[in-house]
């Protein structure tokens, strides 16, 4: 055997070796992406769930509040109306406007009954509340999660040498679940 | 392009809690790698304990040691080991909670306990882990269980009425802290281990005791004299034992409790509530206790969010190498930090 045919076999063997190491490296990288995109979805349903327990409570508060504070028709009717849009939004992102305006009604609600003690002071309504507070807290926190999820996949998506196969395989960046400002992330802290 | 950069601007990326390039990730794989070298070092103690006491055994029974004697005696031991192990890492949890009193409760028990645990799994992307309440006014609470998919969070009574919402939110969301870095898994078998090779060594010092006690009684009715002083030289053999394990179990304590573990399930409390104050003011309450929790011991101390031994003053400043916890005063400060 010559010299020739000796570097032509180690040559051989180094093709191949590396090409295996790429392949594996392509499976593991496909798989990572996969992961993290399933990961968002679940993140998103996380979302999806809390959402739903939101509007679950809201129709049982706001016939306790009637019965105190009738005459508040038109908050009242805002949070119904509120709760309404929420549950026909489609869409990462109109969905999270028509939450947006929902915390927003329902915060009204809430600083209305600071002018009904009687209503306070009802251990329907406090119980609602307590449920209400974490809800809010579960949404936000869900919403959380599900933006860090998020943003560890649009990150994958978009760093070398990942981004190689997302181009191949047409991976789709995910929406965020947008934050309004300071004050909106505060939410979960009111104290009723 | 541009709604991506529409969406970076809406989604203000907070600065992390943690310490610079150091993400939950790397804490998860820190301690991995510790229980194993926990269950290695471990095991090598057994072989090592086995080997003294075989070599002790052919000593006073033939007077030549064997190899086989060391082998059967070395097998012996690490079979033990693996079975303690086994038991450690899938009875470990459900044990710790029971040594410390704790109960578990429903919903319906406590509404918002529940809700504020259940919104921090959320918040972690995490299953809800089981919750324990622990019959004692001192002022603590703990996390345990082999992985976040079979954790415990357990709080005192008096903890839990001293609280806050945003308070109670700020220690359950240390706790969770504790389970999404995965520490439950490492101090949960420091613990365990290291309580049952001290509950072993009281039972062998005991038996030896008494054999000695009864073979010395017989020894004198018979008249025999061989054999004298063996329960004394087997004594004396388990105290070198001792002596060489003891500071080594102290050492693995310190690197399951490393405080640094402390502060940085402080800042995974940060991580998941974004809201520092609410344990910075849980701190506060914790640092000015000093009701002593009956149900906690040298095994277990490490577990608890504050040390369950030391008075108030000590909590606030002792600094010491040999301190499981550190100072609640620093603890305060670093949360502090992150307010600004």
């Amino acid at each position: 055997m010559g010299l020739i045919e000796l570097i032509l076999i180690v040559a051989l063997v180094g093709i191949v070796i590396l090409a295996i190491v790429v392949g594996l490296w392509l499976i593991a990288a496909y798989n990572g992406l996969v992961r993290r995109r399933v990961q968002t979805e679940n993140a998103w349903s996380q979302i999806d769930v809390q959402l739903k327990r939101r509007y679950d409570l809201i129709p049982n508060l706001v016939e306790t509040v009637k019965g105190y504070a009738a005459h508040e028709r038109q908050t009242l009717e805002g949070v119904i109306k509120a709760r309404q849009q929420a549950i026909d939004a489609s869409g990462i992102r109109e969905q999270a406007q028509a939450e947006n305006l929902l915390t927003g009604a329902l915060r009204q609600l809430f600083a209305l009954s600071e002018r009904y003690p009687d209503l306070k002071a009802n251990q329907n309504f406090m119980q609602l509340q307590e449920e209400l507070v974490s809800t809010e807290n579960r949404i936000g926190f869900a919403r959380q999660h599900y933006n860090d999820t998020v943003s560890r996949y649009n990150i994958a998506l978009e760093t070398f040498p990942t981004l190689l196969i997302a181009g191949l395989f047409r991976f789709q960046k995910a929406d965020f679940f947008e934050v309004e400002l300071e004050q909106e992330r505060q939410a979960p802290k009111v104290q009723f | 392009m541009a709604e991506a950069d529409q969406q970076s601007e809406t989604f203000p990326r907070q600065r992390s809690p943690y310490p610079a390039d150091l993400t939950y990730h790397d804490l998860i794989a820190r301690n991995r790698r510790n229980t194993w070298w926990l269950i290695a070092a471990m095991g090598v103690l057994t072989a090592a304990v086995a080997a003294a006491i075989a070599a002790a055994v052919m000593i006073y029974g033939t007077g030549v040691l064997t190899w086989q004697g060391f082998a059967i005696a070395v097998a012996a031991g690490l079979i033990t080991f693996i079975l303690a192990s086994t038991w450690s890492y899938f009875a470990g949890g459900a044990t710790l909670l029971r040594i410390s009193g704790a109960k578990p409760i429903d919903k319906a028990d406590d509404p918002q306990l529940y809700n504020v645990v259940e919104e921090l799994a959320i918040a972690a992307g995490l299953p809800v882990p089981q919750i324990y309440l622990i019959p004692s006014a001192a002022l603590n609470a703990f996390a345990t269980g082999r992985d976040p998919e079979h954790a415990a969070v357990a709080i005192t009574t008096g903890l839990r009425q001293k609280l806050t919402r945003d308070e109670l939110q700020g220690v359950m969301a240390h706790e969770m802290a504790h389970i999404r870095h995965l520490d439950i898994r490492l101090t949960m078998m420091v613990a365990t281990l290291v309580g049952l090779i001290v509950l072993a060594c009281d039972v062998f010092l005991r038996a030896a005791f008494h054999s000695g006690r009864y073979r010395g009684s017989r020894r004198s009715r018979s008249g025999r004299r061989s054999g004298g002083g063996a329960g004394v030289l087997i004594l004396v053999l388990i105290a070198l034992v001792l002596a060489i394990v003891a500071p080594l179990l102290a050492k693995l304590i310190q690197m399951a409790v490393s405080r640094q573990r402390e502060y940085l399930a402080d800042a995974g409390a940060v991580e998941l509530t974004r809201y520092p104050k609410g344990l910075a003011d849980a701190l506060r309450k914790l640092s000015a206790d000093v009701t002593p929790l009956k149900q906690a011991n040298r095994a277990t101390a490490h577990l608890y969010i504050v040390n369950p031994f030391l008075n108030a003053r000590q909590r606030q400043n002792l600094d010491s190498l040999f301190s499981t916890h550190p100072p609640i005063d620093e603890r305060i400060r670093r949360l502090e930090a992150l307010m600004r």
